[in-house]
């Protein structure tokens, strides 16, 4: 059987969805909703790439590169604000995150 | 061609479980590692793609940094993760219905759009043959002329980021004593040796 556009497609609607509930049920661990983060943004890529390839169009690709560029940045914040947390609460479970009172 | 679609199902379904066991796996270091593995199989997809670049730099990029980032942090955090886990099971069913339900608008969607059939006289940035140009070398003239504003905008994006991670952690203790390179620099014969005369018998 052809791999077509939509499995593509299908493999990285999963994978966002994956990522989706991973944010859900871990409502207690910020690294794992942190990595959950990660794998949305690796379907989103997945998207992107796959585009690219069946279309003949190489922007996606760019497109690609400059999302992953966001998400290393994003991981690299995101982890230092954690250990800044940390060193302040002592503590990374969400629900202790309520300083602001937000 | 049926050995292509051997491998998509592979890297797909390696993929797939290694993603829900990092949202399910009870240690997160054990995440971490299904992380890089979902992160090597995601490039292996790339490659089968036709984007070996996208392909190595997720493996250099996530694998060599983003997710050792993750270890590190994890294992330099000394929290009980088993404590962290404690709504697990709560929660489960709500993330279960916005999951089934997310699935199932996106699937509904995969099956609702058509190519347009002028499309491939639209193309943003066609991409050359193989024979005319590698890959890579297609990305490389694209990326340094066209957009090289995106590109340096990606650079001051990790530059920010660069900076602010290390503004956030960085910090000064105050009860460690710490060398002062001026005061050393500064220090001469004059102003650091005194000689004493000592009478005998007397102490200073």
């Amino acid at each position: 059987m052809e791999i077509g556009l939509s499995h593509y497609l299908t493999v990285a609607a999963i994978l966002f969805v994956i990522g989706m509930f991973g944010i859900f049920i871990n409502r207690k661990n910020v690294i794992v909703i942190l990595m959950s983060i990660e794998l949305i943004l690796l379907a989103v890529n997945i998207n992107f790439v796959a585009f690219s390839s069946y279309l003949g169009d190489l922007a996606g690709q760019i497109f690609g590169l400059l999302i992953l560029t966001v998400a290393a940045a994003e991981a690299a914040i995101g982890l230092a604000i954690l250990v800044v947390f940390y060193r302040n609460r002592g503590s990374i479970a969400v629900e202790d995150i309520n300083m602001m009172k937000g | 061609m049926i050995l292509q679609s051997v491998f998509f199902y592979l890297f797909s379904a390696v993929l797939l479980v290694s993603a829900l066991m990092v949202i399910g796996a009870r240690n997160p270091v054990h995440s971490v590692l299904f992380l890089i593995l979902a992160f090597f199989n995601a490039a292996a997809l790339f490659v089968l793609l036709g984007a070996e670049f996208l392909a190595m730099l997720l493996v250099v990029v996530y694998v060599g940094a983003v997710a050792v980032l993750f270890l590190f942090i994890v294992m330099m955090l000394d929290v009980d993760f088993v404590e962290l886990r404690a709504g697990f099971l709560t929660y489960m069913p709500v993330g279960l219905v916005v999951g089934v339900v997310l699935l199932a608008e996106l699937l509904i969607a995969l099956g609702g759009w058509a190519l347009s059939p002028d499309l491939a006289a639209n193309l943003g940035e066609p991409m050359p043959t193989l024979a005319e140009a590698s890959n890579i070398e297609a990305i490389g003239a694209l990326l340094y002329t066209k957009y090289v504003f995106y590109f340096q905008t990606a650079a001051l994006i990790l530059f920010v980021a660069m900076i602010g991670a290390i503004v956030l952690t960085l910090h000064h203790r105050r009860d460690v004593q710490r060398q002062n390179i001026e005061r050393q620099v500064a220090r001469n014969a004059e102003n650091s040796i005194e000689i004493v005369n000592v009478e005998p018998g007397n102490g200073i």
